[in-house]
């Protein structure tokens, strides 16, 4: 039975940087030879005269403002929003509230700025509103509109993100507040604020970015040289002017720009502001009915109730309504005609199929690349080389998807009609885009057991695939799940890399949307929306379920 | 006889040496405050950590070219002994075959030691539905059926209270005497050294020494 070690020697299939290094071929493979691609270009380009470009300049400096703007007034409603959330522990509908905010990160983009547009557009909601008081009605188009989408996405992601954070605040705290006799702005000072502070700058940063590289967003609502963006330029540049000089120096900046906001974020240290209960559902807060009393207390009186209130109805409403108006909206006379028609079913044929397979080769990246880093941290104890292997993942940070689709059409045009292979250039662009989501939701998980356990398997021998098997896909099978879910609902909605590489012969839901909504079919527009939200929906509880199965029993 | 000549283990800026024999058959405690080093000897004995220099080696076989899954060692550590998403009988298994398909014989012997150690009827509980000392039983059954013949003990018991600490004393006591192996057990509890009669070694100055 001693010898029993000699056995699964023989069958110990692959060395542990295998896994590592076939996916960081991969990757590099899809980011690197695009690049080289873009550089051979740039080669024939003035940059001085570029430089001097007015248009170009213009582009910059509004892709800049309007993501600050973007960024400062998400945190502004974020911030009232977390504290009204902290401070009243229990409420009826206050978990649907969080997970409505957490809704924002799996709704298509394009369908919910629908929405945005049914409420704030030139015929939306609040116009009416607005014009039976007679007031002049606002448009959502330029500036305006962008800021109002941003915020609709990024405001609930900065709650949730400062919420988590408050909630960590130790119950003691609380009690000692209330021994103390603190007031609510000492409170505030002294135990609240210290906790956003620390949140503050990685926040504001991914907000930042988010905002600044956001493409469908600036596409359908501003547009038109006074409200640009580069990612929009590039596509403008690509698509429309075929100027391809123009495409690969805006790719430039962009790229430039990203490593920059990449390298500021990495210095900022915390890099956790978002993780794997960003994405989870939040459990209720294990407080004791007691502490919660106690916290209820600090905060007391009429005019604290009225502004919890008024806080937390108002951003909810400004989440709630949009989905509200698209689903009143997508049910209309052309529902039918509508979902029957072959070019909507081919359509959504084309994004169940991108949104499958780029979820898979995204999570097969994901799984390679921290297989081998595991065994770097862990086991060779090289912390710094197995992070940087895991960082190669998210490479579409600083290489946006439409520099990279840029780049992709640079390399693949003398060999290829880049519009046929449509389908397999969104596949690659897509699983990319998710990979950084997918790298952040597993690592924590994959690292922490192996942590663990780690002495007790090498000291058993369990190993390879028999690990696999017996440890790892028990254990991770959760936030696998949740993995595929998110990344197969963001292929399935994304129209950055369709809105490139789409035409009338290749298109997904998101594209056909964007094309409908822009020629003001607006009812058909609404049911694609509608449909395309279900599908998402669909898509991400029935992977969620499947992969991550039902919780165990026990544990 | 388990021998370490000359082995030099460097490990966060800190050196040790060991140079030490132990009899086949012999029980000992290693004693010394946390943070001296004990828990490095088991991890060299194990072959969790490399050594620099020297050699590691169980009746003049080297041991430092083996996996520790190829050593004749196996390691009862103070917790995550379980992996919690697997039965009671499925965590023993492991024990012997790393892929968890058991012949018949094997099976046999899993009741076996399950009984030895007073856990039957126990095979498709979970580990969190355990109590400490229970875990710890089962992480105890493993060892028993693999009977390699180096134990080493990584303080078992200091996660548990005193009543439950005894009960397990009295089995590893049994355990111990079926099958005789070589026992190294890092603790900080002098009971725990007397009640196992086993002869002490310290680490002082990053160098091993045999007491008494």
């Amino acid at each position: 039975m001693s010898n029993d070690g000699q056995s699964h020697t023989k069958t110990r299939p692959w060395p542990w940087w295998m896994s590592g290094a076939l996916a960081l071929l991969v990757v590099v493979m899809f980011t690197l030879l695009p690049v080289v691609a873009m550089v051979k270009e740039a080669g024939a380009i003035n940059w001085q005269t570029l430089v001097e470009n007015a248009y170009i300049r213009r582009v910059i400096t509004f892709s800049l403002k309007q993501a600050a703007l973007s960024t400062v007034l998400s945190l502004l409603f974020a911030l009232p929003m977390a504290l009204a959330l902290a401070h009243k522990p229990r409420f009826v509908g206050r978990s649907l509230i969080i997970n409505l905010f957490s809704l924002s990160l799996v709704i298509p983009t394009i369908v919910a700025i629908y929405g945005i547009v049914a409420v704030f557009g030139r015929t939306g909601w609040l116009n009416e509103l607005l014009s039976t008081v007679s007031i002049p009605t606002v448009s959502i188009y330029g500036l305006t509109g962008i800021l109002v989408a941003h915020v609709f996405f990024n405001m609930p992601l900065a709650s949730r993100i400062l919420l988590i954070n408050l909630e960590g605040i130790p119950q003691q705290n609380w009690r000692l507040a209330k021994q103390m006799g603190m007031s609510p702005a000492s409170v505030f000072k002294y135990i609240e604020w210290p906790v956003i502070k620390s949140q503050l700058p990685s926040l504001a940063l991914l907000i930042f970015t988010l905002c600044f590289t956001s493409f469908a967003i600036v596409m359908t609502l501003g547009g038109g040289p006074r409200a640009t963006s580069i990612e929009v330029a590039i596509y403008q540049a690509l698509r429309f002017d075929f100027d391809i000089n123009l495409a690969v120096a805006l790719g430039g900046v962009q790229l430039g720009i990203c490593i920059l906001l990449m390298m500021l974020t990495t210095l900022s240290k915390h890099n956790s502001a978002m993780n794997f209960s960003t994405f989870t559902a939040m459990r209720t807060s294990a407080q004791s009915k007691h502490d919660q009393q106690l916290m209820g207390s600090i905060w007391n009186g009429k005019r604290w109730k009225i502004l919890h209130f008024v806080t937390i109805a108002l951003l909810t409403l400004y989440v709630l309504t949009p989905l509200l108006a698209l689903v009143f909206s997508a049910f209309n006379t052309k529902l039918l005609p509508v979902i029957t028609h072959a070019t909507t079913i081919d359509a959504m044929i084309n994004t169940v199929l991108v949104s499958l397979a780029s979820a898979l080769l995204s999570l097969g990246l994901a799984i390679g690349l921290l297989n081998s880093a595991r065994h770097i941290r862990i086991r060779l104890k090289h912390e710094q080389t197995g992070q940087w292997l895991q960082l190669s993942g998210n490479v579409i940070l600083v290489l946006p998807p439409l520099v990279l689709g840029t780049g992709l059409f640079l390399l693949l045009r003398p060999f290829a009609d880049v519009f046929s292979i449509a389908l397999v250039l969104v596949i690659i662009i897509n699983s990319l885009m998710a990979l950084p989501f997918i790298l952040r939701i597993l690592e924590g998980p994959v690292l922490m057991s192996a942590n663990e356990q780690d002495r007790l398997l090498q000291s058993l021998g369990i190993q390879g695939f028999n690990r696999w098997r017996l440890i790892d896909w028990p254990t991770l099978r959760k936030p696998i799940g949740l993995s595929l879910a998110i990344a197969a609902t963001l292929s399935a909605g994304d129209l950055t890399a369709i809105a490139l590489f789409g035409s009338e012969r290749i298109r997904t839901l998101p594209l056909l949307l964007y094309q409908r909504m822009g020629s003001y079919r607006l009812e058909e527009a609404a049911v694609t929306a509608g449909l395309l939200l279900v599908l998402c929906l669909a898509l991400f509880s029935i992977l969620q379920r499947l992969i991550g199965g039902r919780q165990h029993a026990h544990t | 006889m388990l021998t370490l000549k000359d082995v030099e283990v460097r490990l966060t800026g800190r050196q040790w040496c060991f140079d030490i024999e132990l009899d086949t058959h012999g029980i000992y405690a290693l004693l010394g405050r946390s943070g001296s080093g004990k828990s490095t000897l088991l991890n060299v004995i194990a072959g969790f950590l490399k050594a620099r220099s020297g050699t590691v080696a169980w009746h003049q076989k080297n041991l430092n070219v083996m996996e520790p899954a190829q050593r004749p060692v196996t390691t009862l550590f103070q917790d995550h002994n379980l992996f919690t998403h697997l039965t009671v009988w499925q965590n023993i298994g492991l024990g012997i075959s790393p892929n968890l398909k058991l012949n018949p014989e094997q099976m046999e012997n899993l009741q076996s030691v399950l009984e030895n150690v007073g856990l039957a009827g126990y095979e498709k509980k979970l580990p969190g539905t355990l109590s400490g000392g229970e875990q710890q039983r089962v992480a105890l059954a493993r060892c028993l059926l693999r009977r390699q013949p180096i134990l080493l003990l990584d303080e078992p018991f200091s996660a548990l209270d005193a009543t439950t600490r005894q009960e397990m004393i009295t089995l590893l006591l049994r355990v111990i005497q079926s099958y005789r192996p070589c026992v190294v057990m890092v603790t900080h509890d002098d009971a725990d050294a007397k009640a196992l009669n086993a002869s002490i070694l310290r680490i002082k100055s990053d160098r091993i020494v045999k007491s008494k």
